[in-house]
């Protein structure tokens, strides 16, 4: 029998996945044709979408971006033994956009049922616990150390070395928890992640939880997501089932149990201090450190705090060993990046390279330049308090490093394309005003800086003493960065600040009339 | 149609009986709650506070802290429009400034008729898509003026025929 990849992936769902999976089904059923429909996750090309795929002996080939309207059209085709159509695009693993990257921690995204824990063992899955559970926990912390793993939900603090710390505390309860609130704009890897391989995710939950000494998990999920949510809750179910969670994980007599709890819309709840605030039902206020999570963390337990993305790496890593991941990128910055790239650009998506590619390679090999067919005039790097880049940076390579050294910042691996329409001084207000509206609170800097942000960007605007106000600007940014206390506060200067350097005329145009 | 406040009691204190031992529960009752009713009552707050042993100045304090949480009734219809960077970078703006004019409304608010809410997000993560919105809860990518008055008609007439 013919399978029938849909993806069930939300971004695939909002251009119309469900209504083209109803369609298929209807029409092999008056052809009276017998065919399985598995709903995958995305493959991450979402100027594809929906982007189906059937099995052949060629491998799986793709068709897309599918419309309800091609559906009998495709029928008549015979695409169930591969005919040609104009929607045919060829086998998914040969695509261009596919067949250069290399996915390490998207290996399985958009391949499997993410429901399915057969489908994943048959993809690898549960390899990398089996073999952690043969060793001693130190052993594994070390390989993930000797990785050179670093988190990827925007710090990039070696992974490794924070479950040392984990791990050296007294014995007694301790928690991981995954940082799956994504509120950086512009970033959606942990979603397509969750929604495609949940899996990978839990996996690599109880690989850290049995490394440190951990029987009790929660993955703190934006309220944004519920099919994610869906996805992972039916992915939790179907491990308890099996065994891979619960009282006696594989067997092995170790006990890790997992939950979700789900955000509420707060963008600081993503900062780590505040998510466990959070996770114990109080306001997301940050708190002070020290005292580190790893040391007094959840419950003021000695707790991991890792994004999702860092811990679905976990699996591979151990499956494969250090060095294997170690081998891919550059300098510092080790192994691939899953890249997220959007905005006004003509393919968006999932890139998953190891760590080197340049913003120009990335933005026009794979990106295909601007969707408005304008030249690209800046991008915005790692969310909201990520600074802009300018076109004449282009050839700058993304890794930490190399970000850092022009005064930018990878974040969570966000792409954001604006064209030349764009109008930076709006885009500075804009960072202020999300400072203004998701700040906790705590410190004046942020809450009482970012609205006086606003309203110096609004006289500068209005053409109101722009000389004096941007000087106001700067000192402004200045006092944020330095006297808030935690990324929010300290950071969404940095989009401000890299408009004012880099797009000074968008800010004096105006004072001239 | 409006459950009595007396049910709703009930239906609280049943809410809560059901967290009772877990640790820290005051978010997932939040958010049982406001599944149950489409926000939280007022009348919740001291309920709520009583069984966890916390202050109702807690209780409203987290409440008012999520912008998740809603403390009115919303539209028939909810609306949740992206206003980050990747959507604006093709035209949210844009798009929020029809949706404000096509439903009268302002974002925060609903209509007066209880058909439509209006809500800003930051985000959806479907930025590849961009513009982004959600329609009680579905998601729709690439969404322009007429596509999103299309969606509108068609939840307008899905609740057709009470008025
Ligand atoms: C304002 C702010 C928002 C953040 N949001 C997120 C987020 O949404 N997801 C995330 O994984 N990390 C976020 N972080 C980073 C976390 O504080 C923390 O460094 C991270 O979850 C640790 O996991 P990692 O080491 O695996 O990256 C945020 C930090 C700040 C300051
Ligand atoms: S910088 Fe802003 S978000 Fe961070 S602790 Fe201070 S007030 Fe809260
Ligand atoms: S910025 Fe709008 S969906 Fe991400």
């Amino acid at each position: 029998m013919t399978t029938i990849y849909v993806p069930g992936d939300s971004g695939a769902l909002s251009l119309g996945a469900d209504a083209v999976c109803r369609a298929l089904s209807r029409e092999a059923a008056e052809r009276r044709l017998e065919v399985k429909v598995v709903r995958n996750g995305s493959r991450g090309a979402y100027w594809l979408e929906p982007m189906l795929e059937v099995s052949s002996e060629r491998g799986r080939l793709a068709y897309g971006p599918v419309s309800v309207a091609d559906v009998p059209g495709l029928f008549d085709a015979r695409w169930l033994e591969g005919g040609a159509h104009r929607l045919l695009l060829g086998p998914t693993d040969e695509l261009p956009w596919f067949a250069n990257q290399q996915r390490l921690t998207f290996e399985r995204v958009g391949v499997i049922d993410p429901r399915s824990v057969a489908d994943y063992v048959a993809h690898g899955g549960y390899q990398g616990l089996r073999r952690a559970l043969s060793m001693d926990p130190a052993a594994v912390v070390d390989r993930i150390v000797r990785s050179g793993l670093r988190g990827r939900g925007g710090a990039a603090f070696p992974t490794g070395i924070k479950w040392k710390t984990v791990l050296e505390q007294p014995p007694g309860q301790k928690y991981v928890t995954c940082n799956a609130d994504e509120g950086d704009s512009g970033t959606f890897s942990d979603r397509m992640l969750i929604e495609g391989d949940p899996l990978s995710l839990i996996e690599g939950m109880t690989i850290a939880a049995i490394a440190v000494g951990a029987t009790h998990g929660y993955i703190y999920l934006r309220a944004e997501y519920p099919h994610a949510w869906r996805t992972l809750t039916q992915a939790i179910a179907a491990a308890y089932t099996a065994d891979y969670l619960g009282g006696d994980v594989m067997g092995s007599g170790r006990r890790f149990e997992l939950e979700i709890r789900v955000g509420a819309g707060a963008y600081i709840c993503g900062e780590e201090t505040s998510m466990l605030e959070s996770l114990e039902g109080r306001r997301g206020e940050v708190r002070v450190r020290p005292p580190l999570p790893a040391v007094k963390g959840l419950f003021g337990r000695p707790t991991i705090v890792n994004n999702v993305i860092t811990l679905a790496t976990v699996p591979l890593i151990v499956r494969e060993g250090a060095e294997f991941y170690a081998g891919f990128g550059m300098g510092r910055s080790r192994g691939t990046l899953p890249l997220q790239l959007a905005g006004n650009i003509k393919r968006g998506g999932l890139i998953e390279r190891a760590f080197g590619l340049s913003l120009r390679e990335i933005l026009y090999d794979y990106g295909g330049g601007s969707g408005s067919g304008r030249p690209i005039r800046a991008v915005q790097i790692g969310g909201p308090l990520g600074a802009y880049v300018p076109a004449a940076q282009f050839d700058t390579p993304v890794d930490y490093e190399a970000l850092a050294a022009i005064g930018a910042m990878l974040g969570h691996g966000g792409i954001v394309a604006f064209d030349d329409t764009v109008d930076m001084a709006r885009m500075a207000r804009y960072a202020m005003e999300f400072c203004a509206i998701e700040s906790c609170g705590k410190c004046t800097p942020c809450r009482i800086g970012s609205t006086r942000g606003v309203e110096i960007i609004d006289h500068i605007i209005a053409g109101h003493d722009p000389q004096g106000n941007l000087e106001r600007l700067e000192a402004l940014c200045e006092l944020m960065v330095q006297g808030s206390l935690c990324g929010l506060g300290g950071m969404a200067p940095f989009p401000v600040q890299s408009a004012m350097k880099h797009f000074r005329e968008d800010f004096s145009a105006r004072a001239q009339h | 149609m409006h459950t009595s406040a007396v049910d709703r009691n009930h239906d609280i204190r049943r809410i809560l009986a059901q967290f009772k031992d877990r640790p820290g529960p005051l978010l997932e009752v939040l958010h049982t709650v406001q599944a149950a009713f489409g926000f939280i009552p007022p009348q919740s707050i001291s309920l709520i506070a009583e069984h966890l042993n916390l202050s109702r100045a807690e209780v409203h304090g987290v409440v008012t802290f999520y912008h998740h949480f809603r403390c009115a009734p919303p539209g028939q219809h909810v609306l949740q429009l992206c206003r980050a960077e990747s959507c604006q970078a093709v035209g949210a703006e844009a798009l929020a400034a029809h949706a404000r004019a096509r439903l009268g409304v302002d974002f925060h608010e609903s209509t007066p008729d209880g058909r439509f809410s209006l809500e800003p997000v930051y985000c959806l993560g479907n930025c590849a898509c961009s513009p982004a919105v959600m329609l009680d809860g579905r998601p729709y990518g690439r969404v322009t003026p007429e596509r999103l008055d299309a969606l509108l008609r068609e939840a307008d007439r899905a609740a057709g025929g009470n008025g």
